[in-house]
């Protein structure tokens, strides 16, 4: 879907100041532009709860985080992502890649894709699929609405491959 | 120790310090009298209260941030040590409450002391902390130590990792409300960012 440097790119245009992050295939090829940019700073966490506790800290400091996991990562993560958005109300921006969504022979069997769009209804979280080229530029657009109106958000990047 | 002899040397030693509380300690830590920067993570994700602290640490570099979690709590995000260590902030300091219980939902062992009762091997986390790259690590069993290294494991190079033995609630052990969490994380969040 996107390029790294078009990715870091979309970020940089918005003012996103750190991303917390687990990789997967696709936005792993994404780290080298995020780690040489001077002005963003990717922050690795051991497991995608983490993510959303650490973006709820950078939040609370004044920085504009956002999380950056994979869908699978999304269903580890929910107590953390409940506590942070609803509990706390915090409105934190999560960029969630949609495991084998434009390649659904890839993976046989793996049930990602029947859960992610559930879960995120289930959440309460106000979604903006991307799938194709086209609704690229819906990133920025979705995480400007978002920060202007006060609201956590998501950004489901559909992805090719496990 | 007694864990509010401790929190009460924590508190007569914190000066500008962050001071982020939770589950146990946040309930004993509403004894005391309220500071601007103190914010009781209550209510909470389990074992998420470091890695909010990270955030702040991160964001706000000039500041001191101490994050208190309990031993239960750090089983539940062991990977969070790593992190802080990857990230290794100099201006942080985890304090662990170590009872080797769930206290707050009423005192079952947790899976690190059914270990040392097994085998007689004590998980030691601040072993693993310094494992895992923090700066500083130490274990403290007396109130006396205590009291004597709390304010320089405040102001140490961090990240700092002290494990502090304490003797488990047995009596009004839950969890304690300090109030309404939207309302309180927003006047905190200003606090931080007012006076950052």
């Amino acid at each position: 879907m996107y390029n790294a440097d078009e990715f870091v790119q979309e970020l940089l245009t918005v003012g996103v100041s750190h991303i917390v992050s687990v990789p997967d295939s696709t936005l792993g090829e994404w780290y080298p532009a995020m780690q040489q940019s001077d002005e963003l700073s990717l922050i690795q966490v051991c497991r995608e709860g983490e993510a959303w506790a650490v973006a709820a800290g950078l939040h609370v400091g004044g920085a504009s985080p956002v999380v950056l996991i994979q869908c699978t990562g999304l269903f580890e993560s929910g107590d953390a992502l409940r506590n942070a958005i609803h509990d706390y109300g915090l409105p934190l921006f999560g960029i969630i890649g949609y495991r084998s969504y434009l390649n659904q022979s890839s993976l046989p069997g793996d049930t990602a894709r029947i859960f992610t769009e559930p879960i995120l209804d289930a959440w309460q979280l106000n979604t903006q699929l991307i799938d194709t080229p086209e609704k690229k530029p819906l990133l920025a657009e979705h995480y400007r609405t978002c920060r202007t109106n006060g609201h956590a958000g998501i950004a489901l990047i559909a992805e090719g491959r496990a | 120790m007694d864990l509010l002899s401790v929190l009460r040397t924590l508190h007569d030693v914190r000066t500008d310090e962050v001071l982020l509380t939770s589950m146990g300690n946040g309930r004993e830590w509403q004894q005391f009298e309220p500071h601007p920067l103190d914010f009781v993570h209550v209510p909470s994700s389990m074992g998420q209260t470091q890695s909010w602290g990270l955030g702040i640490a991160i964001a706000q570099p000039s500041r001191r941030v101490v994050a208190c979690c309990g031993d239960g709590s750090l089983l539940m995000n062991l990977g969070s040590l790593v992190t802080i260590a990857n990230v290794a902030p100099a201006n942080f300091t985890l304090l662990v409450f170590d009872n080797g219980v769930y206290e707050v939902t009423g005192g079952q062992s947790t899976p690190a002391s059914n270990i040392d009762q097994l085998i007689g091997q004590q998980i030691g986390f601040a072993r693993l902390a310094e494992e895992c790259g923090f700066r500083h690590t130490e274990r403290i069993t007396t109130l006396d130590e205590w009291q004597r290294r709390a304010e320089t494991l405040l102001k140490s190079v961090g990240p700092v990792c002290a494990v502090l033995e304490v003797a488990p609630q047995t009596k009004d052990y839950s969890v304690r409300s300090p109030g309404r969490p939207k309302e309180r994380v927003r006047e905190f969040a200003a606090t931080l960012q007012e006076s950052g």
